[in-house]
């Protein structure tokens, strides 16, 4: 028998927007790889590592939304569960690698508990009873870490050391002196030692992620996202794939919460807890691209340096045309959120499906 | 149920406020291709969704095999060895057509010989192993969707429809792919293309507003002008 076969004579053109997509992202893990030498200033050093931090909250709420179309309002608090656990250790136990290991091991088992007790729970019900659940999940979280400042410091939050090896009085490679070595006029010091704490776990933690998409369990996630009947008709018990992804992503949420902890010092609801955070990683994988997991590097970028440095840009703006009328009021470093919005409608008008999204879709409509 | 591999036992199916199926009953015999025809609305698409488990059944039995399949969850049905492709096709359309394969199988891995053979019985899947199923034809989808309910042995598979929108020649070849497919398995078919099911239906059953209203051999129906018009309101001559 012979069933025709459609095929077009074209030759192959390159992957454009793929090839565009993997320079971007490796062009990012560069300047991450060497941030404490290209940035060396407080500031940058905090936003290169809160760009790590927040690349594996926002994949692994990727993993969720996604990969998988759940929608949940409870990552912040899986986030959270792990920056307490260890905010609350470090504080209490003092300063070593075991508090953190002790407190961020309870903070880990438990968002893992808590998901699986949401996710067999509630899975069963409609994606949006599914995010109310979480919605409420997540609002109890934040109201226990206000009520319950005899642990958590309440709304002031905690404050802590973390251990001597992370600190910037620590000499990695001392010289002849005593002092820190310095390369490429650099201390080697704590502070370096701990963002590379941060930059590898960071990075071992995407690198699981992207092995997870790739696996079985990746396939059969998308098939459900697509289309539950279907998954279930070929033999998946949707509802236990669906609790398995719920638990993988709490527990890489709370793993990065541990992350934050220990760079920052502190946790507090603000840090760890609130609901601008939730909307901020919504934000970054529906700019980046939802169901790509690159899109979370790249949308993580955009939106941290937008809020860290899109002010400092205007402020330059305003001044340069200040002879100009309007323009030096528009460009009021004030006015930053309303041009961070203006921004967010034209990237969702012009890249309908996040920027890695689209980029991949144009290819593999033009079939690379 | 000696010789048989489903039986239909009363089986009464509401969606919603409406009641559907009104007491089905239904013997599949094991082995070969068997067909219910029916009218739009008549209650088929419901019956093969009641036997998969995506509609549950109110009353009566299902039982596949001595086992009683009636409230049984989807996965656990499809385990057993049951196959369903959908009228729409059912393919994962933002995954490969490798992907859509792969998922059909128990540990992720292909039995070379199987594959090469269901690659052989429809030859764009080879062509098109590493495109989105959503790039595919109408035809390609659904032959991908036959193959994945092939791909590893099942005991009986369910097809809704498979000629839905397909060319005609596409029709006459998937006449010989549904010929070797029911050599190792059992096949229930719904189907409105009379021509398609009278080549390849060995029994037929004939379902009208949710009740079996004949039951027998599909040479006997494709024979008789007077069956024809009884249940179907159609002659062979007429559908060609």
């Amino acid at each position: 028998m012979s069933l025709a076969v459609e095929q077009t004579g074209a030759p192959r053109q390159l992957p454009m927007g793929r090839l565009l997509v993997y320079g971007t992202v490796g062009l990012i893990a560069l300047a991450l790889l060497f941030a404490p030498f290209l940035f060396p200033d407080v500031r940058s050093q905090e936003v290169a590592a809160r760009i790590c931090v927040f690349i594996v909250l926002a994949a692994s709420f990727d993993l969720l939304i996604g990969y998988t179309g759940i929608v949940s309002f409870a990552h912040t608090m899986f986030f959270g569960l792990g920056a307490y656990g260890t905010a609350i250790a470090l504080k209490q136990f003092g300063a070593s690698f075991t508090s953190i290991a002790l407190g961020g091991g309870a903070g880990v088992l438990a968002a893992l508990v808590l998901a699986a007790l949401i996710g067999l729970l509630s899975l069963r019900v409609k994606a949006i009873f599914f995010a109310m659940v979480t919605l409420a999940a997540a609002s109890v979280m934040l109201v226990l870490a206000s009520q319950l400042s005899e642990f958590t410091g309440g709304e002031d939050g905690l404050t802590y050391s973390i251990p001597r090896l992370f600190s910037p009085a620590t000499e990695l490679i001392a010289d002849a002196e005593g002092k820190a070595v310095k390369l490429f006029g650099v201390a080697l010091n704590g502070k370096i030692a701990l963002y590379y704490f941060v930059f590898s776990s960071s990075l071992a933690l995407f690198a699981v992620m992207l092995r997870i998409v790739a696996s079985p369990l990746g396939r059969v996630l998308k098939a459900i996202r697509e289309n539950e009947m279907r998954a279930e008709a070929i033999g998946y018990r949707v509802v236990g794939y669906r609790t398995a992804v719920f638990c993988i992503a709490a527990v890489i949420a709370a793993l990065a919460g541990i992350l934050r902890a220990v760079w920052l010092k502190y946790t507090g609801p603000e840090v760890a807890l609130s609901f601008d955070i939730m909307i901020d990683i919504l934000l970054i994988v529906v700019i980046g691209g939802m169901g790509t997991m690159w899109g979370a590097v790249i949308g993580v970028v955009l939106m941290t340096l937008a809020s860290y440095y899109l002010k400092d840009l205007m402020a330059l703006g305003a001044e340069a045309t200040a002879s100009i009328p309007l323009l030096p009021d528009l460009l009021n470093p004030d006015r930053w959120l309303l041009w961070l919005g203006v921004g967010f409608i034209l990237l969702v008008y012009f890249f309908p499906s996040g920027l890695v999204g689209t980029l991949m879709d144009r290819d593999a409509r033009a079939g690379k | 149920m000696s010789g048989m591999i489903l039986r239909l036992d009363d089986v009464h199916t509401d969606i919603a406020q409406y009641h559907i199926l009104h007491g089905v009953h239904l013997d599949v015999p094991e082995g070969g291709v068997h067909v219910i025809l029916g009218r739009n609305g008549a209650g088929k698409t419901t019956t093969l969704r009641t036997i998969m488990g995506l509609w549950r059944a109110r009353k009566g039995a299902v039982i596949f095999k001595h086992h009683d399949i009636t409230r049984m969850h989807v996965s656990d049905i499809a385990r057993l060895g049951v196959a369903f492709v959908p009228e729409n096709m059912g393919v994962f359309g933002g995954l490969t057509v490798a992907e859509n394969m792969r998922l059909a199988t128990r540990d992720g891995s292909f039995d070379t010989a199987r594959l090469d053979r269901v690659q052989t019985l429809f030859p764009p899947l080879k062509t098109f192993w590493d495109k989105q199923a959503h790039a595919l034809s109408g035809g390609q989808k659904q032959m991908l969707a036959i193959a994945r309910a092939i791909i590893e042995r099942r005991e009986l598979i369910l097809i809704d429809e498979p000629t839905k929108g397909l060319a005609p020649a596409i029709i006459r070849d998937m006449i010989v792919a549904f010929r070797e497919i029911a050599a190792e398995t059992t096949v229930l078919l719904v189907e409105q293309n009379f021509r398609f099911a009278g080549a390849l239906g060995q029994t037929v059953a004939v379902i009208d507003d949710g009740r079996m209203v004949h039951h027998g051999q599909m040479a006997e129906l494709v024979e008789s002008q007077k069956l024809q018009d009884r249940y179907l309101g159609l002659s062979m001559a007429a559908a060609e």
